[in-house]
Formats: structure tokens, sequence, C-alpha cells
């Protein structure tokens, strides 16, 4: 059932982020300031986007699955908050390369929202030895969901008190897709779409794989009963429950 | 619910008073981390930034010692299952803990405060209201995050690792406006006003925090 559409969803990703590659470096013009290394801006900021989205899609989904238990919104949550930090490593990466590049370190404490990124990047960084250190499946998934709520409530929070922190922020080279010039404001859409789609797609992509687990777990019980099932490498990601 | 919550809290103090477990460990902790700080940063007096990040660094890792060992008793010698089986609303377990966690970081404050002030400080702090106001406020933000992930990690057989792990972050907040709220006060030359955005981020801070422990403790308990 998760597998559905999924091919036409493989493809419009696949497009949509040539697209954007292709605009970025053959459309949209180069920035008179940074030049041809702001060009990392339409992956680094579509990223972030997206990776902070996934954080409260995850809390979202641990919300639900508190209010109905049913167990298939855990693994939502659970696969939503994996994806984004895989995105958030990325995030990390393409920022220290922009600063790099940019201001000539390749960590700089007073880009408010780099440093509030790296903190919640840090928070979630537990939420897999959290679900890990915890052996009961039901349990595990009701704590991992408080923490998820909990740390989705935090991420806005963190980002009000750490741009607060900041006494002067950099010169913002492009703070909101307001002040953009037309041609960089519709790559950066593009490049936010496609961002978006991947997020998307690998997140169906993980769903499906875990419900085809689940259902060849449950053919192969049935098949042969008395075998006992070898349990396979613990690991902490949860799993439906096979039916 | 007010005296379900009265109860739970006197069964902690009194826990707390019989055998002295947390407080001291955590108050001599504190005055270590200071003795620590001085040969580590080669200094004798600090003041301004250095001494508001010392004193605050001090005190939020003492409270994780206090947020580690909140729940132990409960789960080792079974008073949760005492608590599930009482039919009284379980959030008062949360109010009643998190004002048991407050009270001991204001007891370790009372002494490591002055303690800080004694070994490390150079000026004398002036403006000793707002350094207390401040120190509260943070209080009870760190006493609602630190119950509600000591509850969080105490199921888990990594408690111990985790409960730093998982509450450093999310006090970061309150670490930012804490440190830049005290630096005016810790200052040479007589205190400076602090700024009203760092008191009023803190209580928003522990408001959100407040309504989202609210909301999400009971989960903690089922069984």
């Amino acid at each position: 059932m998760y597998g559905k559409r999924l091919r036409a969803l493989s493809i419009a990703t696949a497009i949509s982020i040539v697209t954007a590659f292709s605009l970025a470096f053959f459309y949209a013009p180069e920035d008179a300031d940074q030049g041809f290394v702001q060009k990392i801006f339409y992956l680094h900021v579509p990223m972030a986007i997206v990776a902070l989205c996934g954080f409260v899609f995850g809390g979202i989904c641990a919300i639900a699955h508190l209010r109905t238990g049913d167990r298939r919104w855990d693994i939502r949550s659970y696969v939503a908050i994996h994806m984004a930090l895989i995105l958030g490593i990325g995030v990390l990466l393409t920022g220290s390369i922009w600063a790099r590049a940019a201001w000539g370190h390749w960590w700089v404490w007073d880009e408010p929202t780099l440093v509030s990124f790296l903190i919640i990047f840090l928070l979630y960084a537990c939420y897999q030895p959290l679900r890990f250190s915890i052996e009961d499946p039901e349990k595990q998934a009701r704590y991992a969901s408080v923490f998820a709520i909990t740390c989705g409530a935090f991420v806005p929070l963190n980002f009000i008190a750490v741009r607060l922190a900041q006494a002067y922020t950099h010169p913002r080279v492009l703070g909101s897709t307001g002040n953009l010039p037309g041609p960089m404001r519709l790559t950066f859409l593009v490049s936010l779409l496609a961002m978006t789609l991947l997020y998307v797609t690998l997140w169906k992509y993980e769903m499906t794989a875990k419900n085809v687990h689940a259902q060849l777990r449950s053919l192969r019980r049935k098949l042969a009963p008395d075998e006992a099932l070898t349990p396979g490498r613990r690991s902490a990601a949860p799993s439906l429950p096979s039916r | 619910m007010r005296r379900a919550t009265a109860a739970v809290l006197r069964k902690e103090l009194r826990l707390e008073l019989r055998t002295p477990q947390s407080v001291p460990a955590m108050a001599l902790f504190s005055i270590t981390t200071f003795v620590v700080f001085h040969f580590a940063l080669q200094r004798s007096d600090i003041s301004g930034d250095l001494a508001s990040g010392v004193l605050w660094v001090t005190l939020l890792l003492g409270a994780m010692l206090g947020i580690a060992r909140l729940f132990v008793a409960d789960r080792e010698e079974g008073g949760f299952d005492g608590f599930l089986l009482a039919p009284v609303d379980r959030t008062s377990l949360f109010v009643a803990k998190a004002t048991a966690l407050l009270a001991y970081l204001i007891a370790v404050q009372i002494v490591a405060v002055p303690a800080f002030v004694l070994l490390l400080l150079g000026p004398s702090p002036s403006n000793v209201g707002a350094l207390i106001g401040l120190l509260a406020l943070a209080d009870l933000g760190i006493a609602i995050v630190g119950t509600l992930v000591g509850a969080l990690a105490i199921q888990s057989r990594a408690r111990d690792l985790l409960v730093p792990l998982i509450a450093l972050p999310l006090l970061i907040p309150v670490l930012i406006c804490a440190a830049k709220g005290t630096t005016p006060l810790l200052t040479d030359g007589g205190a400076h006003a602090v700024a009203a955005r760092w008191p009023l981020t803190i209580a928003l801070y522990d408001l959100v925090f407040g309504l989202v422990a609210y909301a999400v403790f009971d989960y903690l308990l089922e069984d």
C-alpha cells in the first residue's frame, strides 16, 4: 500500500532535482558579492528548511501516535526523524563549506541559523540511542513519541533564543525570499520543491521497505510456523507487527 | 490533585532529609567545579562574561546529577507502581517531582553561589535582587525540563548516559539567556541594567515547556 505511486514520485523527484541544479548553475545570476560560492545556497537552505520541517513532522506524527495508540504513526515519526537527521548531516556539511568559502572559517559562531541547527542536530542525535536502550517495543514507541514531541516544541524556541543571543548578525546574504531578485527566487523555490520531493520520496521508500519487511515476515511464519524465527540484528528502528 | 501533589512532595523531601543524597552531591560537585575552573583557567578571580559562563556551566552540570537521581528510587523500589495504584491524577507526580527538583536546585545554589562569589568572583555583585530573579526563572526551566528528561530516560538501560545528552541541548536556550542576563551583574564597575528580553525569554521557555510537559508526562507513566 505504501508502494503505490512510488515510481511516479521517484521520477518527479529526479526531474525536479535535475531542473533545480540546472537552474542554479545556468539560469540564476551569480551573486555580486560572493560569486560562484553563493550557489551552495540553493542546496544548503532548502535542505535546512526541509530537515527542520521533517523534525516537526516527526513530532506531529508522534502526537498522532500518542492520541491513537496506533503503532504505524510511531513508525512514520521514526522515519521522518531518521530522514531529517540524514539531511541534517548534509546541512551541517554544506553550511561549513559555505562558511569556509565566504568567511574563511570552517565554523562561525555568529551565524545564528547554523548554530541553532547544530543544537537541534545534537538533540535529535539522541533519538536513536534512546530508542535503542528501551527494550519493550510498546514502551519504546511511547517514550520515543514523548521525545519527538518535546523536541518538536524545542525547535522554534531554540531559534528565538539563539537569534536573540547575537548582538549583531552577519549581514544576511539572503535573509528571506522577499529580497531575492526574480531569477534567484525562482531557482530557490524550485530547489525547495526538489528537496521536499526528495524527502517525501525517501520517506516513502523507507516506509515501503518496513511494510514489505513485515509482510515477508508474516508470510514466512505462515510457511514455516514451527521453525523458530531467527531474531535479527538488534536495531533502534521500530518494525510493524507482522500479521 | 493538590493533596496528592503535597503528599508526593512531602515524601520526596522527607527522603532527601533523612538520607541526603542529591543536594550534598550537587553542592560538593559545584564547589569542586569552581576549584577546577580556577586551575583550568589559571585565574584567581574572574568577572563579566567569563564569570557568568563559569557560574552557569557549573550550575547546569550540577543540576544534571540531581536530574539523573530524581526517579531512581521510584524505579528501583517500586515507587511508580505504588503511585499508579493510587487513584490520583498522574500530573501530580510531575508537579511534585518538579517542585522537589526546584527545591534541590535552590538549596544547592544557596551554597554554591556564595561559594562562587568567595572563591572566584572579582567584583562583588551589586544587584543581588536581579541575580536571584534570573536564578529563580532559570531554575524553574531546569526543574521542568529536568523532570521530563529524568522520567524519559529512567526506563532505558543507558539512563546515566542519556540524561545529560538530552537535557543539555534542551537547556541551551536557558543557558544562553541566563548567561547573557547575568553578565552585566558580574561586571567590574557596578551593575548595569539587565536587558528585559533575557528574563522574558526564559519565562517564555518555562511556559512552553511547562505546557509540553503537562501534556506528555502522563504517557511516561502508563504500564
